[in-house]
């Protein structure tokens, strides 16, 4: 394929910022030779998440496969956005079938590769927390547990957005969906549902499964790298806020995705064989009332009277995160 | 030639085989399942060289086979019933992409009341969702329609449903051609995929279409379908000239000529229903028989053709509309638009109910004798359907209904004779 050299244009981001650095610790997304795999003209929202961290993690699964690669995504805002009839952003062979199939026609294709001795070719899936957590979860799991040679990409923006922001497995309690108004006894998403699929992935025993967020680009980047480089099922958890959905502004995407991981929400860490491995260490504690202010799908914990309770049932999920993945270094406390 | 006393799902099993399929997804479901543990069995013993996945649902295997076939993989799985249900939505996806999958359908009825015997209803339920459905008459043709369908698969890019009677054909042990590798090699070439996923030339497949194409691309699909009634045809006629024998193609009339009555079926029923009329013709009765091979895409200018000159056509069909009718007839209808020709249509053999040569000769003399309702059930037990409604008449809760007939018929373990 033709190759189109990226002309840096963002400032002030931290991002590309590490143009500064040696050429050698760069992340691909600060070399002039990044595939742009998803590349620029698609329909996201400004400040997709989702956009972002698909971006980041297709050009550095393509950096280290020697763009050796094809990806299926599931039915999604991704796809939609990504593939506007007859305009296409992806620069690597793609393909979309179903809502809840990735993961399998991720094995389908590994199965045709493998037939054909095609061991130098690498195979992601991805799709949306629903299209992960809800309708494509038996395949994930089959996926997993047959330990086929894929890498499941999932983008966790806390909700069915594509279809207007509905409530999904993945969404967190309190929040303002479509389904799960801030009306009646307990408004929002009620408390005591929902799964944190990272953990049973981990479950399966698979070789690698992580979680990342769009605010740490080195992490996310380096967990790609690694995981392409490991045969068999592969899991990475990868959390990107939608301003749309959360009512959020699209300038805060990258400070949010960053908030979530320093209230303790979201626990980044990767796993190998059901085991935890590593934690991103938590750099500055801050209260989940600090994050939880800038999202509109919150606001109805901070009207004129405060839904102190439920902030504080928030804060107990946050702390408990702290606890079983010992998130805070000892000594910053 | 060499033949084989085989049951019907080793034969297709080593006729896929033979095909040197890449990529196999295996999910267990009577009366499908020998044939997927025919091939695993040759793929572990290593007399077969392809992947063969244990996948975790119908569902899964029609998406493995999507991400196969996109791969450029020759793909190959077997469903019924249930599982053909449980795939539907990747069965749509596969023909809505255009990927030449070959997936045998061992066709059984549906529950609820669930049943595991073989009537039509998996694979009718489905004539619409753009894949070429052949439906087979005996053991022979199974095997030779999956050779087949690779080819026409491959050549329009288009998926192939291969419909073989479940258990009357799929567990009958008869003696078969299993034709030589050479032969097979001979007929049919390596897959040259029409689209495929390849890092060299990447392309985008599934994109998002609205009303802008969505008419055109779809069209393009019963296009595809259009091409196939000619290339049906062509590929029976080559299969002859590489195997010697007559199998597959669109239809296969039996004594038409003449005839004034026509029998249309699909399947191993057309056996006995050509046993029962060559009997009533040695009676003096004027009957022929109409073997739709391909239902889809359907025949229409060679079923009028074939029709042409008979007064009536009486359809025996394995499944129905519920709420309107005959499936089979009411296509057949549309081949005879204009005629004037009289369409009947009887139901038979559903959930396994036998059909057995008296109630078809019963039957057949009927409609010579124009005495049978134009939409009628062979054998059907009027006083039980009519006394569950009557109960239901009665009592408010009035039960399940399945358990209730049992109950009314005393039957206690399911029987099929
Ligand atoms: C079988 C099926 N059910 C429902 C839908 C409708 N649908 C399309 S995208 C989508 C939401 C996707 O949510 P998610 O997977 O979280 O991805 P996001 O859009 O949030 O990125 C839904 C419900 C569908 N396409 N297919
Ligand atoms: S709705 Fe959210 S996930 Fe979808 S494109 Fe907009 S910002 Fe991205
Ligand atoms: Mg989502």
């Amino acid at each position: 394929m033709s190759h189109q050299p990226v002309k840096f244009y963002q400032t002030g981001t931290f991002t590309v910022g590490n143009r500064l650095l040696d050429e050698s610790i760069r992340s691909v997304q600060a070399t002039k030779t990044r595939s742009n795999s998803l590349n620029s003209g698609h329909r996201a929202c400004q400040g997709c998440g989702e956009a972002l961290g698909a971006r980041y993690a297709l050009d550095a699964a393509m950096d280290v496969s020697q763009r050796q690669l094809i990806a299926a995504n599931a039915t999604g805002c991704l796809e939609v956005f990504s593939t506007p009839y007859p305009e296409t952003s992806w620069q690597l062979p793609w393909i979309h079938s179903l809502f809840g199939n990735a993961a399998a026609v991720a094995t389908g294709i590994a199965a045709a590769l493998r037939a054909k001795g095609r061991s130098d070719v690498r195979v992601i899936a991805q799709g949306g927390d629903g299209g992960t957590t809800d309708i494509g979860f038996g395949c994930l799991s089959g996926m997993f547990e047959r330990n086929d040679d894929v890498l499941y990409l999932c983008y966790d923006n806390e909700a069915y957005m594509n279809t207007g922001v509905q409530r999904s497995s993945a969404t967190p309690p309190a929040v303002r969906t479509a389904t799960t108004m801030p009306l009646g006894a307990e408004p929002g998403n009620p408390f005591g549902q929902g799964k944190f699929v990272p953990t049973i992935a981990m479950a399966h025993r698979i070789p690698y499964v992580a979680t990342a967020t769009v605010a740490d680009l080195f992490d996310l980047e380096y967990k790609v790298k690694k995981a392409i480089q490991i045969r068999g099922a592969k899991y990475l958890h990868i959390f990107v806020p939608c301003p749309l959905g959360w009512g959020a502004a699209s300038s805060d995407t990258i400070k949010l995705a960053d908030m979530a991981k320093e209230c303790g929400l979201f626990p980044v860490f990767e796993a190998e064989h059901g085991k935890v491995t590593g934690v991103s260490k938590i750099r500055k504690l801050i209260p989940v009332e600090d994050y939880l202010k800038l999202q509109r799908r919150y606001a109805h914990l901070f009207g004129k009277a405060p839904a102190t309770d439920v902030i504080s049932k928030i804060q107990a999920r946050a702390d408990e995160n702290i606890r079983t993945y010992g998130l805070l270094d000892t000594d910053v406390r | 030639m060499t033949l084989k006393q085989i049951e019907g799902s080793q034969g297709v099993a080593e006729a896929v085989a033979l095909c040197r399929p890449e990529v196999i997804c295996a999910y267990p479901i009577s009366p499908q399942t020998h044939i997927v543990e025919g091939l695993g069995e040759m793929v572990k013993a290593g007399q077969l060289r392809a992947e063969f996945l244990n996948v975790e649902s119908e569902f899964a295997a029609m998406s493995v086979a999507i991400g196969s076939s996109a791969a450029g993989a020759r793909t190959y799985t077997a469903t019924a019933s249930q599982g053909l249900l449980f795939m539907a939505e990747a069965v749509f996806n596969a023909s809505g992409l255009g990927l030449p999958i070959v997936m045998t359908i061992a066709n059984r009825a549906i529950g609820a009341p669930i049943n595991i015997w073989n009537d039509h209803s998996d694979s009718m339920s489905l004539r619409d969702c753009g894949w070429i459905q052949l439906f087979a008459e005996t053991n022979q043709e199974a095997i030779d329609l999956h050779i087949q369908a690779f080819k026409l698969a491959e050549e329009l890019s288009v998926p192939v449903m291969v419909c073989m009677d479940g258990f009357i054909l799929t567990h009958a042990y008869e003696r078969v051609d299993v034709p030589s590798q050479e032969q097979v090699d001979a007929f049919l070439p390596s897959f040259e995929p029409r689209q495929v996923l390849d890092p060299a030339r990447p392309v985008s497949i599934g994109a998002m279409v609205g009303p802008e194409a969505y008419t055109e691309v779809r069209v393009l699909a019963h296009a595809k379908q259009i091409q196939a009634l000619t290339l049906i045809p062509e590929i029976a006629a080559e299969f002859k000239a590489h195997f010697g024998r007559d199998s597959g193609g669109l239809i296969q009339p039996y004594c038409c000529d003449g005839a004034h009555t026509v029998v249309i079926a699909l399947g191993s029923v057309l056996g006995t229903i050509k046993d029962v009329v060559d009997e009533l013709r040695a009676q003096g009765c004027a009957l022929g028989v109409l073997g739709i091979t391909s239902f889809r895409p359907f025949p229409l200018m060679e079923i009028r053709q074939a029709l042409l000159g008979c007064q009536r056509v009486l359809v025996l069909e394995k499944s129905f509309a519920v709420g309107v009718g005959g499936i089979v007839a009411t296509n057949v209808r549309m081949a005879l638009d204009g005629t004037g020709q009289k369409v009947l249509t009887v139901v038979a053999g559903l959930g396994g109910r036998a059909i057995t040569k008296s109630s078809l000769a019963a039957t057949l003399v009927a409609a010579m004798n124009d005495q049978l309702e134009p939409f009628s059930f062979m054998d059907l037990q009027h006083e039980v359907v009519d006394r569950a409604l009557g109960r239901e008449r009665q009592i408010r809760r009035s039960g399940p209904v399945a358990e209730s007939v049992l109950r009314d018929i005393g039957v206690v373990a399911s029987k099929i004779s």
